[in-house]
């Protein structure tokens, strides 16, 4: 089974927020949420300054918390290790939200909880999440972590790369190229 | 130095900049269901140990309110819920890895059984309580008969409830505050103690006030002992759970924290209780009003530093 992942090269990224954008349009998501958004991380103190410009979104965990902690089985996992949220079996009580240490989700004004999904539907049919697909400056890269070929894994084999919280144990899937 | 500037997107509803996603529902919850676990559990222990006559409010008269104070909470956590109408996909679900999940099949064994033990005692404390039916009558009156089993799986259950309460929010790594093994055992002493207060002010017998008094100011021993556990683990374990435990040592939350949960809620009612067990003071319904307020301030402030507390900056 395929262990879908995302690269995003933070050298090329100059946080255009298509990505944010394009997830909007393609999932329809809720006027004042968002299942992706541009983090500008400025270390350093002036004039030696450097900046890290990330697109985040839900990270796909591995070990992930949300999944072990939802009471219903709602969060679950599905093909290639991407985290999802079964609407129907959702009560709403927030646990995940809770659990996560991105704030990856939120609550639908419909009332189940809402997130990244890596565009499932489109993943299934053989093509890149939206996000992924419309990065002007291509500095994304979606696909198989068990595939050596892929870009992504050639991409991690090449360049140094970071996840976020690693040290929370939670085992993300998004990694940043820096 | 490290600046995080979200650029896009975010400044969602109850996620930014701050958790805001339980807000008074979720500690009423939480105390009043570890008040119920501190009625229950030693209305059963001293029925076992054959005091009924000699504590006749707390192995009778309070858990009579167990159903209806636990009914109010299960409201309160049903209010909570975004999406109500799939409430009853607690129930058609068992995951064994997901502590709410204990805690909603916990609560499907206490509620009925605080409705079978309050029906077993309801005529000691109402002789003229007439059943409605009469396989009702039949029923409880067998239940009776099983009152000493029942009273050791009420104790089982009643820690397993104070206890849940607060393991429901340790289980969660990305709220350091929450994240230590010290909150369960804190959250059952804590509702312990509270369920005592509710009986020392429900109760006219001053012996039996005296022994509830003595039991309390144990309770409220131990809660000190696990609160200063509590921040000694976290200032002993990571950047981010010594950021948390700053939360409450110097930080937002330092104020409100040691003057009206450890000040007024622990060391006062303590003191007050020992006075009293000293003959020193007259007996009052302070402490016990202390301790009551004191159970719900914990909960709530716990709940909401939990929220405050994060993995990012």
């Amino acid at each position: 089974m395929a262990r879908y992942a995302m690269v995003i090269d933070t050298r090329r990224c100059v946080g255009c927020a298509d990505c944010v954008v394009a997830c909007k349009t393609e999932n329809n998501v809720a006027d004042g949420f968002c299942r992706d958004w541009i983090v500008q991380d400025v270390r350093g103190g002036y004039p030696d300054l450097q900046m890290e410009i990330r697109s985040e979104r839900c990270n796909h965990c591995e070990n992930a918390p949300c999944v072990r902690c939802c009471p219903t089985g709602a969060s679950t996992i599905a093909v290639g290790g991407i985290v999802i949220v079964e609407r129907d079996e959702c009560t709403g009580c927030k646990a995940c939200i809770a659990s996560c240490p991105y704030d990856a989700r939120f609550v639908h004004p419909e009332g189940f909880v809402d997130k990244c999904t890596f565009c499932i539907h489109r993943v299934k049919e053989g093509l890149n999440p939206a996000c992924v697909s419309v990065c002007p400056t291509k500095c994304m890269f979606f696909g198989d972590l068990d595939d050596p070929d892929s870009e992504v894994s050639k991409l991690l084999k090449a360049r140094p790369n970071h996840a976020l919280f690693p040290e929370a144990g939670t085992k993300p899937k998004i990694y940043y190229l820096t | 130095m490290q600046e995080l500037t979200i650029t896009s997107g975010r400044n969602m509803a109850h996620i930014d900049p701050n958790l805001s996603i339980w807000g008074w529902e979720i500690p009423v919850y939480l105390y009043l269901g570890g008040l119920v676990a501190g009625i229950l559990f030693f209305s059963a222990l001293y029925f076992l140990r054959g005091k009924s006559d000699e504590m006749p409010t707390v192995v009778r008269v309070t858990p009579l309110l167990a159903p209806f104070i636990l009914g109010i909470g299960l409201f309160v956590l049903f209010l909570d819920l975004e999406y109500k109408l799939h409430v009853f996909r607690f129930y058609t679900n068992i995951r064994l890895e997901s502590p709410m999940s204990w805690g909603s099949w916990t609560i499907g064994v206490v509620f009925p059984l605080s409705l079978l033990w309050a029906a077993i005692h309801v005529t000691d404390v109402f002789p003229n309580w007439r059943w409605p039916f009469q396989w009702l009558k039949r029923f409880v009156l067998m239940a009776q008969t099983y009152a000493r089993p029942i009273a050791w799986i009420l104790i089982l259950y009643s820690v397993i409830l104070g206890m849940y309460t607060g393991i429901l929010l340790s289980a969660f790594n990305a709220r350091p505050i929450w994240n230590t093994a010290i909150m369960g055992p804190l959250f059952l002493a804590s509702g312990l103690s509270t369920g005592l207060a509710l009986n020392l002010l429900l109760s006219k017998n001053k012996a039996e006030k005296h022994i509830i008094g003595r039991v309390d100011v144990m309770a409220i021993g131990t809660e000190i002992f696990l609160i200063i556990h509590m921040f000694m683990g976290l200032l002993a374990s990571t950047e981010i759970h010594i950021k948390a435990a700053e939360l409450f040592l110097g930080g937002p939350y330092t104020a409100f924290f040691w003057i009206f949960v450890v000040g007024l809620g622990l060391m006062l009612p303590a003191l007050l209780e020992l006075l009293e067990i000293r003959g020193k003071v007259g007996v009052s319904k302070i402490p016990a009003l202390l301790v009551l307020a004191g159970g719900f301030v914990l909960r709530y402030i716990i709940v909401e530093a939990g929220q405050f507390s994060q993995w990012g900056l």
